[in-house]
């Protein structure tokens, strides 16, 4: 393995601007003549309004525009799905500023325009609106359904009625979100003369974005470009198309200047997506060994005051991903996706996994309890063997077939490497603080890609220097070491001559951005297949250069020589190859989180003694990122648990509008974990074999602590978050 | 509007501001140092930390005019040249102690100041003395490393 190469480590090529202050993240971005724009926004969860009264806003100091639906061309068009779409959402979708009515609090009502963000806070103290409260609907089973779907295989009846046991539950997953540590922001500029929009400040998918603009403007997609500079995380959130998305190039069209529009943290808790809020009713049918014969789950899905551009991806996939790594003889699953008086809902890192691992590996426990079987046992003991694997599910249109795995292997080795007996042997010993000890396990299986097809070109100029430019986007985790890695790899020159460039629209003809674990699984096939073809290219014509065979060459960034001979050898070209990876298949990653905990049961307060998660990702191709990924999302994990919740008062006012109510966890609450990285089970449907390892430190948090807690507290864990107050009930029922 | 004069970085910035103008803002839009950043504008995440007098204080919860005649350090001070890093910011670099970037500069600030008043902290007291710092990407066990690291190479 070379220094720098795929399954090396080297530093990361991302950090020293950042670790310099010298990062460009969007609110450090100005243009010349640049104001300000600040979105008023809905101060109840549902009323009606006529009339938006803004003489004196508009005669404030500093105001020089504001922009309500009368403005907007056909009073605004509704934000499109993008993914999971269904025709049925269609008439729930959002549009960019509320038209008479309102449907949750912070839901856009109008756009400021102001010379400082100062002056546009000002002015909007003195807009009135005359809204009338209407009733508001919280209760996911009181709301209005905008998506439903049975999935349905085997004979589940037959399944039901051969059981020995059948284990009925009800779960709940509360409502947190994302939260990436910068809040969104955009800045616009309409160049009148040329009739073009450029707009800063995108993230995630900025070429589905440029399109969604053009088809909401009505425009053609080359007249508009989008630019990506540093982004503060995003983890599903951050990126999607928002009413904002649409409202600052308008905003900057009819001013004729550069708009900035910066959300703070009190907006962006209230409109950025919102996720994971479900309530299950479950069913597991086993034989009295045991063995699985059915699973039935009827879930309700939260999604919020209007279907967003993730259409009904969160319980699709919730859907797809609930039978996890057990071999199934029969599975029913319903979901209702309803609408609420509640922020609009998508995607948060391990989108719908975490929620059904949560439901799953909390009912095999369950179930393992009921019957007085171990609970490693009853797991090894359902485990699929075969594959790949055919759940009988879908993933939007894709089969979600298993590529491959080994799932008894990595439990042993998770075992094994996590000192489990030993595990066991700590809880079975009394804790001196007179804490409540517990021990948990969860397996899981997560998703990585695709979203089809992936761009990439690889451009050699005669000086050695390479530069990567790729589809995918970076969003803080790393994709342009790990990408330069694949290049260097394969195209055989150093590592510190890689440079990756992403998310300009000008520059990168196509992309599908970075989601859903595939910027190393589709952008790294990508730049794997243009170094690979560039290379050859290079070493073909030097051989009929120097009239040699192409295998009897050394590439160095000197040139190309002859093996040997190094006299004999030509200077290097400037070259430039692109390369577009397609696969409508996905890689199906896995792997065991294993919690140790202890609970007071005085103050309600759960800490974690130990956390270890084995995770087999068929390559890792730089290991020390691969691990902050691990870590970082199971920190995140660890708050949708432990503290993260969006609750609202019976108005449907927002309960958590601030970092003081909204807990993100700190230092002294996320330990240090164990991670096993393996790669046992690599990916057939990529050349590089990777999986993507984004999502997998979140994925079975709640399952594995839930797990851990019920068997600390010897009562049965159904609802998430365990908040100090959801202990000490469950500690004294 | 108030005149003020504030020592950033070892540079006199001088303003007319309004009194209700953050020290945030002031640090970035009239010093143009942008590495400071703003996570949540209410005193929680630390994003926007700096040291005033040498002692860390939030960015966001200060106004502009208190700063008049004092002393402020941001990130942009710290790496001693164009070419070298500070021997943290190089400790976080090698031991991937950040991942978005976007909370870095506010960390950095915080454990520069811890280190000085504890240069030879244990993982617990990085831990404690990191709580008023939110990171959304990292889980922060790289960074305790980082610090430590750090601690180690600047005794």
């Amino acid at each position: 393995m070379e220094l720098h190469g795929i399954g090396a480590s080297p530093l990361r090529k991302e950090d020293w601007p950042l670790l310099r202050g010298e990062g460009t993240f969007i609110a450090d971005f100005k243009r010349p003549g640049m104001v300000h724009a600040l979105v008023v926004r809905s101060p109840f969860a549902h009323a009606r309004f006529r009339h938006i009264d803004g003489s004196a806003a508009l005669q404030a100091r500093g105001v020089i525009d504001l922009i309500t639906a009368a403005e907007l061309p056909d009073r605004g068009r509704p934000i499109p799905t993008r993914m999971f779409k269904d025709e049925a959402a269609n008439r729930f979708l959002q549009k960019p500023l509320a038209d008479g009515e309102v449907r949750y609090s912070g839901e856009p009502v109008a756009l400021l325009i102001a010379e400082s963000r100062y002056l546009a806070e000002d002015a909007a103290e003195l807009l009135s609106i005359d809204y009338e409260p209407l009733e508001v609907v919280l209760d996911p089973d009181a709301g209005t359904v905008a998506g439903h779907l049975v999935v349905e295989r085997g004979n589940i009846e037959a399944a039901f009625a051969q059981a020995d046991e059948v284990i009925k539950e009800e779960f709940r997953i509360q409502r947190h979100a994302a939260t990436p540590l910068e809040t969104r922001g955009l800045v616009a500029e309409f160049d009148a003369g040329a009739q073009t929009l450029t707009v800063w400040g995108a993230a995630k998918i900025p070429h589905v974005n440029r399109r969604i603009l053009a088809q909401l403007l009505g425009w053609e997609e080359s007249r508009i470009r989008l630019v990506e500079l540093h982004v503060g995380g995003g983890f599903g959130a951050r990126g999607e198309f928002y009413p904002e998305d649409f409202l600052i190039p308008f905003g900057a069209m009819r001013v004729g200047r550069p708009v900035a529009w910066i959300e703070d943290r009190e907006e962006s808790l209230r409109a950025m997506n919102h996720s994971r809020e479900q309530v299950h009713r479950v069913e597991l049918a086993l034989k009295a060994d045991g063995t699985f014969l059915g699973l039935k789950d009827t879930f309700v899905n939260n999604t919020g005051a209007y279907v967003r551009t993730h259409g009904m991806t969160v319980p699709g996939l919730s859907i797809s991903m609930l039978p996890g790594p057990y071999a199934w003889p029969a599975y029913r699953g319903e979901y209702h996706s309803v609408l609420t008086n509640k922020t609009p809902c998508g995607t948060y890192r391990s989108p719908g996994r975490f929620e059904v691992n949560f439901v799953r590996e909390r009912l095999i426990d369950i179930a393992a309890n009921r019957l007085g079987i171990d609970k490693v046992e009853i797991r090894r003991r359902n485990f699929i063997h075969e594959f790949p694997h055919d759940t009988g599910t879908l993933f939007d249109e894709h089969p979600v077939v298993y590529d491959s795995g080994d799932y008894s292997l990595l439990l042993d080795k998770a075992l094994e490497a996590f000192d489990y007996s030993g595990l066991k042997r700590w809880r079975a010993q009394r804790s001196p603080d007179g804490f409540k000890r517990g021990l948990g396990i969860a397996f899981f299986v997560e998703k990585a890609g695709p979203a089809e097809r992936e761009y990439a070109r690889v451009e050699l100029t005669d000086s050695g220097d390479v530069t990567v430019y790729t589809g995918t986007v970076s969003l803080g985790q790393g994709m342009e070491t790990t990408l330069a890695q694949v290049c260097s790899t394969h195209l055989g020159l150093p590592f510190e001559r890689v440079t990756v460039k992403h998310g300009d629209t000008a520059v990168i003809p196509e992309g599908m951005g970075s989601f859903g674990s595939r910027a190393a699984m589709m952008g790294g096939a990508a730049v794997m297949g243009a170094a690979v073809k560039l290379r050859r290219r290079l070493l073909e014509r030097a051989a009929e250069e120097l009239e040699a065979a192409p295998d009897d060459l050394v590439l160095t960034v000197d040139g190309i020589a002859v093996r040997g001979a190094p006299s004999r050898s030509v200077p290097l070209p400037s070259m430039s190859v692109e390369d577009r990876f397609v696969c409508e298949l996905l890689g199906f990653p896995y792997g065991i989180h294993v919690a140790a905990v202890e609970v007071d049961t005085g103050t309600g307060a759960v800490g974690v003694h130990r956390y270890a998660v084995a995770y087999d990702i068929g390559r890792a191709i730089n290991p020390v990122i691969v691990r902050g990924q691990i870590a970082g999302g199971f920190a995140q994990g660890l708050g949708g648990v432990l503290l993260e919740e969006f609750a609202f008062d019976a108005n449907g006012q927002p309960l958590a509008a601030s970092f003081m109510d909204y807990l993100l966890p700190t230092s002294e609450e996320v330990p240090d974990i164990d991670m096993l990285i393996t790669e046992d089970a690599p990916s057939p449907h990529n050349p590089l074999g990777v999986k993507g390892a984004g999502e997998g430190g979140t994925a079975a948090v709640g399952g594995a602590i839930a797990n851990a807690v019920a068997d600390a507290l010897g009562v049965e864990v159904t609802q998430l978050p365990l908040s100090p107050k959801r202990i000490t009930e469950l500690a004294s029922a | 509007m108030r005149k003020i004069a504030v020592q950033i970085n070892g540079r006199v910035v001088e303003g007319e501001v309004e009194p209700r103008l953050l020290l945030g803002d002031f640090i970035r839009d009239n010093a143009g140092l942008t590495g400071t950043h703003f996570g949540c504008e209410h005193g929680v995440c630390g994003a926007c930390t700096v040291q005033l007098d040498g002692e860390p204080v939030r960015s966001c919860l200060m106004f502009a005019v208190q700063a008049h005649g004092r002393r402020i350090a941001t990130v942009e001070g710290m790496a001693p040249s164009a070419t070298e890093l500070h021997p943290l910011q190089q400790a976080f670099h090698e031991s991937h102690a950040l991942q978005c970037g976007f909370c870095t500069p506010g960390i950095l600030m915080t454990m520069e100041a811890f280190l000085r008043a504890e240069p030879d902290p244990s993982p617990e007291r990085i831990r404690a003395a990191l709580a008023g710092n939110l990171c959304r990407c990292t889980g922060y066990q790289n960074i305790v490393t980082g610090v430590r690291l750090a601690a180690d190479r600047m005794k």
